[in-house]
């Protein structure tokens, strides 16, 4: 039998009232399509995780003293809260870098349509674009 | 044959012009195109004025990026043959002979002007010589091949080189990263000994206290670069 600590009732309430307004305002964003679903997903892992370990006070002791946290359980919270940001700040890392590395090729690709863009412009008689090819007639909406 | 001088500019209005024509008048046969790195100056007008194709880049990319673009283009149009030349007046373009008959011999893939592979009187301050050769000293270590120059964009680079680029290209400071990336590829580097002027106009985009960061990084992304995967050429159709 692990001698762990408790967690104080208050704390625990406080702790689920935070993470479940954290919850809520992920699922809302997501809901408004303001976060797109890949990059939310961390966010509602983050957010259920957090409301099971402040919500469930046997659960947390219980982790607490497998991780020999003795004195005060709730600090159990703070790490894994910790541990989530960090992946966070991480996954953003690796979206800035995927997002840099995109616009790298739409800038190349841009300016090389340009280049071509120009050139055949130049190519037509007095510099400017051909005439476009007249179009077949749309069939006329039928009048009704 | 098709041969293309790529140039890579930034802010190079009064020295462009310059260097189209000398590349122009060492051989009338390549095709020069000056990738223009969103300069805020009359550097596209100029290159455009002495007769090169002008790339404007939308936005600044870095050196990497813009050379990048131009081993594109010269991919897509069939080139066979790049020489790569600074837009800063640095690189001699009457200095391509040392270079041109390495890979027309097909010596190697990539032939890198060099200033420290013969008895070039290149003059630098002594932190700048130190950083070159440590960044030389690994990468020979790495591709078990003697690299005096890393950080040399005075180039010439056939098919299978201008294929592989066209893909995969480093970023910043891309040299020494791409002779790492070459020898994973089993393309043959060599160097050749030429001789650099003095810049012309501007300033070099090195600066003293940029240097430590940027060995740094250099050396984070060659040592990454050892464990990377293969990045898939484009076939070459």
């Amino acid at each position: 039998m692990i001698l762990a600590g408790q967690t104080p009732l208050k704390v625990s309430i406080a702790a689920t009232v935070a993470s479940l307004i954290l919850l809520g305002v992920v699922l809302e964003l997501i809901r408004s399509r303001r976060l797109r679903e890949r990059y939310a997903l961390l966010w509602v892992l983050t957010g259920v995780v957090l409301v099971v370990l402040s919500a469930w006070r046997g659960g947390l002791n219980t982790i607490a003293g497998w991780l020999g946290v003795e004195t005060y359980p709730p600090a159990v919270l703070f790490a894994v809260s910790l541990l989530f940001v960090l992946a966070v700040l991480l996954h953003y890392s690796t979206v800035l870098s995927k997002v840099t590395d995109e616009n790298v090729i739409l800038a190349q690709r841009v300016a090389l349509l340009e280049l071509e863009v120009s050139e055949l412009r130049s190519e037509t008689p007095e510099g400017r674009p051909a005439p476009a090819e007249p179009r077949a007639a749309e069939p006329a909406a039928p009048a009704r | 044959m098709r041969k293309l001088a790529i140039v890579p500019a930034l802010n190079e209005e009064r020295a462009i012009g310059g260097v189209i024509d000398e590349i122009k008048a060492f051989d009338s046969t390549f095709d020069v195109l000056v990738i223009d790195d969103g300069s805020h100056d009359r550097t596209a007008e100029n290159a455009a004025a002495h007769g090169a194709r002008v790339v404007r880049l939308p936005y600044n990319l870095g050196i990497g990026g813009s050379v990048q673009t131009g081993f594109r283009y010269a991919f897509t149009h069939d080139y066979d043959l790049v020489a790569r030349v600074d837009g800063d007046g640095q690189h001699d373009p009457g200095q391509l002979t040392a270079l041109l008959p390495v890979v027309l011999g097909d010596v190697a893939d990539i032939c890198v002007g060099s200033r420290f592979a013969g008895s070039g009187g290149y003059r630098s301050s002594g932190t700048r010589r130190l950083g070159i050769r440590i960044l030389a000293g690994t990468v020979s270590l790495m591709t078990r091949q003697r690299v005096t120059d890393t950080t040399s964009g005075f180039q010439v680079l056939n098919r299978r080189a201008i294929a592989l680029f066209a893909q995969d290209y480093p970023h910043d400071y891309p040299e020494v990263e791409a002779a790492v990336m070459l020898h994973k590829h089993r393309l043959r580097l060599a160097e050749a000994p030429v001789t650099m002027r003095e810049r012309e106009h501007g300033s070099s985009s090195i600066t003293a206290l940029r240097s430590v960061y940027y060995m740094a990084k250099v050396l984070l992304a060659v040592g990454v670069a050892m464990f990377r995967r293969r990045a898939t050429p484009v076939e070459d159709a």
